[in-house]
């Protein structure tokens, strides 16, 4: 089997924690507010990190890189990533407010795996600010790689480059296997990602990062898809408390749920 | 009957004679349909309601091995004009390295300006390979349609909601299915007619499935929905307490993440922004917190119900009726109360 080359792209998105509001202008949420790694790419990157300590590849992990667009701040998580176990970086600067739809990335992203030579890409299956669930499937589809999306499992077959992946569909769980180059994408039951500690994140700070452009890429910021406006969703009311389960019964009475 | 987007395109390509190449393409629907072991999965008939919302001829895509019976099952959908549909077993399981190019090929063929298809587990996997091939920006998960050019979609895990343009010809399209109900299999008479099959060959193999089997309703369509949370602190409680109160309102049974993580439930009954969206008649929240993760997943529900022993849980501002006390109490009473009723 080939050695594994591995790319791991990571997004800075709104931390999870954090609800996002509104802007005045209607024209998206306000971002000064805590950023972190998109919770589905530090899957990506923890099983990255595993597939080297557990030697589960046959043909070992040569290079583990993280790659990012985004703003000077996105560099923050790449460092974050590479406390976590990644080799190096590529920093694909934008402009703040400038982001990318899944299409754009996604051809940045071929550029990228064919200019890394990577054989296998390991993303999140979306990212929660714009909850799309696209780049993986769009970026297998511009390769002509096979796909393995919501990963709750991988493992490697002990020769050969076969992979095979339990994802999570509607209903349960279904498994395929498909051979190297590949796309997978990561569910949460995947794994549990680690803290990177001290010492790591000290030497995070000596790992590579490149710094690269768009045109890098031969790919622009130009939008297909225009955001007319942005609202806040309609508010609920809560419609109070009752005293015991008979009050709960006749009030799910009184609205026509029961 | 020409619905009013239709009139508007009529309208505009008689206005500008520069425009018109660009609006000659009349707007022309495919509707993805799913089927499984031969049988139509009649949730994905919400993809013909959506087709319905933007007027103009609908056609709708199955395809699998043997698939006469569902084409047929389909053909009866009201309002469709026509279903494709490719016979062929290498599609039976969806995978998206073969059927992305077949979808592709019958698009073409079809000169279509919209495809839709249910934002699930098949369609997220498939949809955006198609809007690769065909070098269009998917719009994912919509809600609504307000012109054939401009759609609704929730973001930040339903915080907010986005209204996007697209500028692209061909405009792909998932769409939540509670937004969109399931158009009815009646007395519709669509002709059936073969589609193109490129025959392209899947990279993956798909080896084997373990899908949970119940007897209760499909947590996405139910029309009752019980959740239950951490609070209910082990698999056996949870199975004690949640499943005789779900059959005694004939509802699905979900679960917040946390329960999921813990073991105490299936994976597949995860409700919220990575797992199901529901929007039920009754959703009962036992032992949820109401963290923002598993709102988006349920606050479109008529009537939210909450049961938690905390006063001050999340869950309280966005129930409808809230009811303060430990569950392993009141749970079984209510069970009892609802059946003796």
């Amino acid at each position: 089997m080939s050695a594994l080359r591995i790319l791991v792209p990571v997004k800075r998105v709104i931390d999870y924690a954090v609800k996002p509001r509104v802007n005045k202008a209607q024209t998206g949420v306000e971002t000064n507010v805590k950023h972190s790694m998109n919770p589905f790419d530090e899957l990506s990157v923890e099983e990255s990190v595993r597939i080297r300590e557990k030697k589960s590849a046959p043909g070992g992990v040569e290079d583990i890189c993280v790659i990012s667009a985004g703003p000077p701040k996105a560099q923050d998580i790449l460092r974050t990533a590479m406390a976590m176990g990644a080799d190096r970086a590529i920093h694909v600067e934008t402009k703040e407010g400038e982001d990318l739809e899944p299409l754009s990335v996604a051809k940045l992203l071929k550029a990228a795996v064919e200019q890394q030579k990577s054989n296998l890409v390991i993303l999140g299956k979306q990212s929660i600010d714009d909850d799309a669930n696209q780049t993986g499937q769009m970026l297998a589809g511009l390769l002509g790689w096979p796909q393995a999306t919501q990963a709750s499992k991988v493992t490697f077959e002990k020769e050969g480059d076969a992979v095979t992946v339990t994802r999570e569909v509607d209903g349960g769980s279904e498994t395929v296997r498909a051979k190297l180059p590949m796309v997978i994408t990561t569910d949460l039951r995947l794994n549990e990602p680690r803290y990177a500690s001290l010492p790591n994140i000290m030497k995070a700070k000596k790992k590579p990062m490149e710094k690269k452009k768009l045109e890098d890429f031969g790919v622009s910021a130009e939008r297909r898809l225009k955001i007319v406006k942005v609202t806040e969703p309609p508010p609920r009311q809560g419609g109070g408390k009752v005293d015991n389960v008979d009050g709960l019964i006749s009030k799910l009475k009184e609205l026509g749920a029961l | 009957m020409l619905t009013t987007v239709r009139r508007a395109v009529f309208g505009q390509a008689r206005r500008g004679p520069t425009q018109a190449s660009a609006l000659q393409r009349l707007l022309s629907t495919l509707a993805v349909l799913e089927q499984n072991n031969g049988k139509l999965n009649t949730g994905s008939l919400s993809a013909i309601t959506a087709a319905q919302k933007l007027g103009g001829p609908i056609h709708a895509f199955v395809a699998g091995g043997n698939i006469k019976p569902v084409a047929e099952e389909a053909a009866k959908v009201e309002g469709v004009e026509k279903i494709i549909a490719v016979d062929n077993s290498a599609y039976d399981r969806g995978l998206p390295e073969n059927y992305a190019p077949l979808l592709v090929e019958n698009i073409k063929k079809g000169g279509y300006t919209h495809i839709i298809a249910g934002h699930t587990a098949f369609g997220k996997n498939l949809m955006p390979r198609v809007a690769a091939l065909l070098d269009t920006q998917q719009i994912s998960d919509i809600t609504s349609i307000e012109n054939e050019n401009t759609f609704v979609r929730p973001i930040y895990a339903g915080n907010a909601i986005a209204t996007v343009e697209s500028t692209d010809a061909i405009k792909i399209v998932t769409i939540r299915g509670t937004a969109f109900p399931a158009a009815e299999v009646a007395s519709g008479s669509a002709s059936v007619e073969e589609g193109v099959d490129p025959k392209a060959e899947s990279a993956t193999e798909w080896v084997s499935e373990d899908l949970a089997t119940s007897d209760r309703p499909d947590l996405a369509t139910a029309g009752r929905v019980v959740s239950g949370g951490r609070g209910l602190k082990s698999k056996e409680q949870f199975d004690k307490v949640m499943l005789p109160l779900a059959d005694a309102l004939g509802a699905a049974v979900g679960a917040s993440r946390a329960a999921v993580d813990d073991g105490y439930a299936d994976n597949s009954l995860q409700v919220g922004q990575t797992g199901k969206v529901v929007a039920p008649q009754l959703y009962m929240a036992v032992g949820i917190s109401g963290a923002i993760q598993h709102l988006a997943g349920m606050k479109d529900s008529k009537v939210i119900a909450a049961i938690n022993k905390d006063a001050d849980a999340p869950i309280f501002q966005v129930a409808d009726v809230g009811l303060v006390g430990d569950l392993f109490d009141k749970v079984p009473e209510l069970t009892e109360k609802l059946k003796s009723a």
